[in-house]
């Protein structure tokens, strides 16, 4: 009954030829992988990038609209708008990569694992993960958010990265598991388990690489929808704290009460969350475009 | 047909009692509880007496076993609780709020079905044009905008070019249809991006596996017109799945709306839920996450019967 919802041997013969093949034939993937680029570049050297600190206060200069000194204005405290985003782009990048890649990392083991199995651990998994995803992912998020303490780590609250991260679980597992089930039936799952290797190999060795196409796309596309969550937990105040920079954060609070007097303080911000996520949906499309032949248009 | 409905009624209790137990033991097993939050949150001084009063008031004293035995039999007579905040019973916080949030939801998935049934199929029949690609950055777009500053940007779009914000008290809509609209139109549209282009994702993929049926092509090849093979044969088709999407979109608008609702300051469903998050109102968390489970596998048997009306080929027994 369950089809792969993406096939799982993508047919690379050399590396260099892939990414001019991906090049060429997604032009719209090799564009957003530029802004990604630039984003993780911004993010990295954000020391050298960025013309300002971000955490300098300047109440001389509070509220100034864009100029050559402050392309992006200042805030309310006379913060540096331009330099609090390329510092927020480290804090949405470390978050969306860490909770995505734990969240895709665990639903792709506990996948693997259902198909595997099968019987009555793959009843229990699926009915596990059926219940994960009566949830709306925001609001999984913020029970989470709720039942954890804060946690930080280098200006990084580690509890906001597993509440982005449990919801992206139950996700990926379904997706991945659908696809496990046509490696299940494949000779070598079976020969590897009549030489008698342990389960645990069998899973990691010879099954988890033949996923990887699938677990590449859903890894990327979670990026996505985790900076889209971190932005909209640290809207609500309940994510990043002050004073770490962060683009949710920048549209929290009294930002709105400067509608009128500095609308920068809004359409900077959330034209970075949107140009962040948007590049990492298009990127992940045109990837599963690219792996996936069923897909292509 | 019957049979499978009671049957798939009988298989929502486990799922939802699973989704009662998560959100029970989630929120209990690490200390920190809404008495804090109320009698220190302000920094004052309070005795510990003063706190262990308030818990065993609250219940909250209780061994997790008993609180918990407490919450299953309240949930099996439909009794949920009082709200720890504000000691007002839960059903009574939600409904006050309710009528707000549906509206919104109902309103942003008119928007939404409306916009997506045409944007999809003109992508999918001009697929591989400038125009499918354009309908795929706006979708993509749709996905990637937070709701939350789309609002934003609509308030500052009305604010610059009309001098105006929408009012911040709610009328209902049978009270003065008008000013109820006024208010509610801008929140609907800023989640119903997002939906219509979700919904407009899925009936473009959808349309386009339905054109290479067996059946599209016999209608072709007998001569139908092309106007009539898309809109009779293909589009027919091409929606049951897109339904799927527009049910679980609708039961999960309330993830929307927790954003939305605090841009344009609506006293809903969503503010609510946020409040009694950073409130660590337990009861009311937990009845609030238990009615959007409970919308979610009930919309979800809702989209499984409609199924069966809409596709003869499928038949439960």
């Amino acid at each position: 009954m369950s089809v792969a919802a993406v096939s799982t041997t993508p047919v690379v013969p050399r590396r260099r030829s892939a990414i001019l093949d991906f090049c060429t034939q997604q032009p719209l993937g090799a564009a957003s992988f530029v802004i990604i680029f630039v984003m993780m570049f911004a993010g990295i050297f954000a020391e050298y990038v960025a013309p300002y600190n971000p955490l300098d206060i300047d109440f001389g200069g509070i509220l100034s609209p864009p100029s050559w000194e402050h392309p992006g204005g200042t805030d309310a405290f006379g913060r540096d708008i331009f330099s609090r985003i390329i510092y927020g782009s480290r804090t949405a990048l470390v978050i969306g990569f860490t909770s995505s890649f734990i969240g895709s990392t665990l639903g792709a083991i506990l996948g693997i694992a259902s198909a595997y199995f099968g019987g009555k651990i793959d009843d229990w998994i699926q009915r596990f993960v059926d219940i994960l995803l009566a949830f709306p992912i925001i609001v999984l998020a913020l029970v989470v958010v709720a039942a954890l303490r804060k946690f930080i780590v280098a200006g990084i609250d580690v509890n906001l990265i597993y509440a982005i991260a449990i919801p992206i679980v139950p996700r990926v597992a379904r997706v991945v598991r659908a696809a496990a089930l046509s490696i299940r039936v494949m000779p070598y799952v079976d020969a590897a388990r009549a030489a008698g290797y342990s389960n645990s190999r069998i899973i990691f060795r010879h099954m988890a690489p033949n996923v990887v196409a699938p677990y590449l796309i859903m890894f990327t596309a979670f990026i996505a929808q985790a900076i889209l969550l971190e932005a909209s937990l640290s809207f609500l105040g309940l994510g990043v704290t002050e004073p770490t920079p962060a683009w949710g954060l920048m549209l929290s609070g009294n930002a709105a009460d400067f509608y009128r007097e500095a609308p920068w303080m809004i359409l900077f911000p959330g034209a970075a969350i949107s140009l962040a996520v948007f590049a990492f949906n298009l990127f992940g499309d045109s990837l599963r475009d690219y792996l996936d032949p069923r897909f292509k248009t | 047909m019957l049979r499978y409905t009671l049957n798939r009624v009988l298989l929502m209790i486990p799922t939802l009692i699973g989704v009662a137990v998560l959100v029970f033991f989630m929120l209990r097993v690490i200390p920190g509880d809404v008495v804090e939050v109320k009698l220190r949150g302000d920094g004052g001084n309070v005795s510990q007496e003063t706190i262990e009063m308030e818990r065993k008031r609250l219940g909250l004293d209780k061994p997790l076993v008993y609180q918990f035995k407490d919450w299953m039999v309240g949930l099996a007579t439909l009794d949920l609780g009082k709200s720890m905040w504000t000691d007002r019973p839960v059903t009574e916080e939600i409904a006050i709020r309710l009528e707000l949030s549906l509206q919104v939801a109902v309103m942003a998935s008119i928007i939404a079905v409306l916009l997506a049934i045409p944007l999809g199929t003109t992508a999918a029949l001009m697929r591989g044009t400038w125009v499918d690609y354009a309908v795929r950055i706006i979708t993509i777009g749709g996905l990637s905008i937070p709701s939350f500053w789309f609002g934003m940007l609509i308030m500052i779009t009305l604010l610059y070019l009309f001098n105006w914000l929408p009012p911040i008290t709610f009328t209902p809509i049978y009270v003065d249809p008008i000013a109820n609209l006024k208010q509610l139109i801008w929140p609907a549209l800023a989640v119903g991006y997002r939906y219509c282009a979700v919904v407009a994702r899925m009936i473009r993929s959808s349309l386009l596996e339905v054109l290479n049926e067996d059946y599209i092509r016999t209608a072709r090849a007998k001569g139908v017109f092309e106007k009539m093979v898309i809109s009779r044969h293909a589009l027919r088709n091409a929606l049951l799945p897109a339904i799927t999407v527009i049910g679980i979109e609708f039961a999960f608008l309330i993830g929307g709306l927790v954003v939305t609702e605090q841009v344009f300051n609506l006293n809903g469903i969503g503010m609510l839920f946020v409040q009694s998050v950073s409130r660590n109102d337990f009861t009311l968390i937990q009845a609030l996450v238990m009615l959007v489970a409970g919308a979610y596998v009930v919309i979800n048997l809702i989209v499984d019967l409609l199924y069966a009306v809409f596709d003869p080929r499928i038949r439960y027994t």
